[in-house]
């Protein structure tokens, strides 16, 4: 069973995942994500796979492209604070953002899938989202999620870890303290190591 | 030389702790051999042919004397008696026991070294100039820079699981020794006319398979800004450098697929995320690690002397030496030294154990205690008194670190090949051996001159084979090794990749192939050309056909 962990504590998850199924017929990306395309090589969902798409009751965490094409009839439960939406490694938080008339904020919770744990795509993903796009909620790292990255899934503005079924709790939480003091900044608004020297005892 | 703050000491310490848990986990079968295998790659740790490889990190070639007997120390201890300098200035051991490595690791950690980032998909070790801080023509002390850039790029929490591993070269002189447009990222840094520091960044260089050299994507960088601005060019190649397929996955081919210039323009909309942010390098720090790179507080000298040139007058065999190995230095009096790792019938790069100690002795008493490893996989003492030459020579030869053959066709350069590595399609290191025996008479050598010969066991061209004068290339066919040949190829400001003269060789067919390239230089040269110039003057056309002849059809046919 798949534990998640918010911040250092593991909690119950009161959130569904809505995963799609793996789609079998490459399709390509629309127009503007032609390039996108080519050069990632990812498949988008199909119009069918969206629309038959499940949605359950109560807090739903859902993939882009079923946010994306079917927001107007999940409205009222977005506004109820029912509604997450995860990114998949490829995806482009900008769409996620426009579609919120640039509020991430309206979002209880943001997932960002890790298909492999060597797909690094995530830890930028979620670097955008937290300084350009601005967003505090949580922010969930879903999908292959070990504790040896841990570190890493934190400092690039994770709070939130829903771990793969075979990984401890306990460890991945002793993981995030895998290092005190970093050299560089990042999204947790820590200082890089130059200016700590700079100003000794300004360490948190 | 740069010395670790409590910062970087506790880093360092941390890590040996995380990966000794790794490696646990991994015997004790918690970590499978898949999940592993990226985390100890990260460490410099490759399972090779024979046994782990372990490739320990020497952050741009520099290196001391204390150092230097640690890791002889290792290689005693946990190997068999000798490391491998390799083309990334790194060292290399390639016997150690799997279950040793965490213990390794806290060795090298108490004299201030490690394996981060040695490997895999992550921004590697910085590499620059062996000659930093001595050269004559230097414009830019690169070295301050590279260390900023060093803190910067180690356990980046973004940049740890890229689409491939990621190069950085730093030069700051005239003549570019660090082969900057065949890097993922080239840094050149010169002046404004108001003396303020500037990049300029080169991205999408490369080797491999898809050889192709760099494209400036930024005259102009302040100083300042190279760690937010670099933020973003890993950002973009992050996201969108392909994944699905790991031949094509280097930044060269993103660069390439988009075009340089909007490659160009998507860094520059993302840096502004971060530009004059907080993780712009104040001077303060610049200053502080400008410190750590001083010149030694050696005495001033004369610009020459009487002794030095006594010895030069009357012994030919150190005058020889010196006309190879000792290069003009910034300061009168000094030279700086370079020690050959390419004897013939060792594999270039190689040192025993005995080497390192007699080395870091050499070092202590002519150099200031301080080396440097280039990334031709020699050994550098950059500041050596024009007086203590003759005696520094003599050490060195009595410990076969002085064959007098740097630049020449047999200071080879040359990746560890199928012998070790289990990448490669072919052997090298005995392909650089005949061609050494083939080569043997020095007077011909040192007529024949200038050539750089690079030899790599297979397209990942850890022996640089594209821009070596003469390149040779590992392939497999059907199961057995054959060699492609190229030429034409040079690092430096006129760096260019080289061509391939045509169908491929079997190994003992290799060295006859040099020498007719070679004869066909030394025929059609004008007094002033070295072999490159010829070949740039001449094109291939001569070259082919004494090595060829009139079966060039035929051979085509035969093994094409």
């Amino acid at each position: 069973m798949a534990e998640l962990i918010r911040g250092t504590e593991v909690v119950a998850d009161d959130w569904t995942w809505v995963r799609l199924p793996e789609s079998q017929e490459p399709v390509r990306k629309s127009a503007g994500k032609v390039v996108l395309f080519k050069l990632t090589g990812e498949k988008a969902a199909s119009d069918d796979v969206i629309s038959a798409c499940d949605i359950p009751a109560g807090k739903v965490l859902l993939p882009l492209s079923v946010w994306l094409r079917r927001r107007d009839e999940l409205a009222t439960r977005a506004d109820d604070g029912e509604i997450g939406v995860w990114l998949d490694s490829h995806e482009e938080p900008a769409e996620l953002a426009e579609s919120l008339g640039g509020n991430l904020n309206r979002l209880p919770l943001i997932g960002v899938n890790f298909p492999k744990f060597i797909d690094g795509r995530g830890y930028s993903i979620a670097f955008i989202l937290r300084t350009r796009f601005g967003y505090r909620n949580e922010l969930r790292a879903l999908g292959d999620v070990l504790r040896d990255q841990m570190f890493f899934f934190h400092r690039c503005g994770f709070d939130a870890y829903l771990l793969r079924a075979d990984q401890k709790a306990e460890r991945c939480i002793g993981a995030l303290k895998d290092f005190t003091a970093p050299y560089q900044t990042s999204t947790d608004g820590q200082p890089p190591v130059f200016r700590r020297r700079a100003a000794p005892g300004a360490d948190a | 030389m740069y010395r670790y703050d409590e910062y970087d000491h506790t880093l360092v310490l941390e890590r040996v702790a995380q990966y000794r848990d790794q490696l646990q986990r991994n015997l004790a079968g918690e970590l499978s051999d898949d999940e592993f295998r990226p985390l100890r790659l990260q460490n410099g740790l490759y399972i090779q042919r024979h046994a782990p490889m372990l490739r320990v990190a020497i952050p741009y070639g520099m290196l001391s004397s204390m150092q230097l007997r640690k890791l002889s120390d290792i290689g005693r201890r946990y190997d068999r008696g000798y490391g491998h300098f390799s083309t990334r200035q790194n060292m290399q051991f390639n016997w150690p026991k799997l279950e040793d490595t965490g213990d390794i690791l806290a060795e090298l950690a108490t004299v201030e070294m490690h394996a981060i980032q040695t490997s895999g998909n992550c921004i590697r070790n910085i590499t620059t100039d062996p000659f930093a801080g001595v050269a004559p023509d230097e414009i830019v002390d690169p070295r301050p820079y590279c260390e900023v850039l060093r803190q910067w790029s180690t356990f980046h929490p973004e940049f740890a699981f890229l689409p491939r591993k990621f190069k950085i070269a730093v030069s700051g002189t005239l003549e570019d020794r660090a082969v900057t447009y065949a890097h993922d990222v080239g840094l050149q840094l010169y002046r404004d006319e108001k003396g303020d520091v500037l990049a300029r960044v080169i991205v999408g260089g490369g080797m491999g398979r898809t050889p192709i050299l760099g494209s400036v994507i930024h005259e102009a960088l302040p100083w300042q800004h190279l760690p937010t601005y670099l933020d973003a060019v890993l950002r973009v190649y992050n996201r969108y450098g392909r994944r699905d397929n790991a031949y094509k996955a280097r930044i060269k081919i993103l660069v390439k697929a988009i075009g340089a210039e909007a490659f160009a323009r998507q860094v520059d909309e993302e840096w502004q995320l971060e530009r004059d942010g907080i993780a712009t390098v104040t001077q303060a720090e610049l200053d502080r690690a400008r410190a750590a790179f001083t010149d030694p507080e050696a005495p001033v000298l004369p610009e020459t002397d009487a002794g030095f040139d006594a010895k030069l007058a009357s012994d030919p065999a150190f005058a020889r030496w010196v006309s190879r190995c000792v290069r003009g230095h910034k300061r009168p009096g000094y030279r700086a030294v370079t020690l050959s790792l390419k004897p013939t019938g060792i594999a270039p790069g190689d040192i025993s154990c005995e080497q390192m100690d007699a080395l870091a002795d050499l070092a202590d008493r002519y150099g200031f205690g301080e080396l440097r490893v280039s990334h031709e996989q020699n050994v550098v003492l950059a500041d050596v008194a024009l007086a203590d030459l003759y005696e520094l020579w003599l050490g060195a030869r009595a410990h076969g670190l002085a064959t007098p053959n740097i630049g020449l066709l047999t200071d080879i350069i040359c990746c560890p090949g199928g012998d070790f590595c289990s990448l490669a399609n072919a052997k090298s290191i005995p392909i650089a051996q005949a061609i050494q025996e083939a080569f043997e008479n020095l007077d011909y050598l040192y007529d024949v001159g200038d050539l750089e010969l690079n030899i790599s066991g297979c397209m990942n061209s850890c022996g640089h084979h594209h821009v070596g004068h003469i390149g040779i290339l590992g392939v497999d066919k059907t199961g057995s090794e054959w060699y492609q040949v190229s030429i034409g190829g040079s690092q430096g400001n006129r760096t260019s990749l080289g061509d391939v003269i045509g169908p491929s060789f079997a190994a003992e067919e290799v060295p006859g192939v040099i020498k007719k390239l070679v004869e066909t230089y030394v025929e059609q040269r004008t007094p002033e050309e070295r072999f490159i110039d010829t070949v740039r003057r001449l094109g291939m056309a001569p070259f082919k056909a004494s090595v060829y002849g009139e079966s060039t059809k035929k051979a085509e046919v035969t093994h094409g």
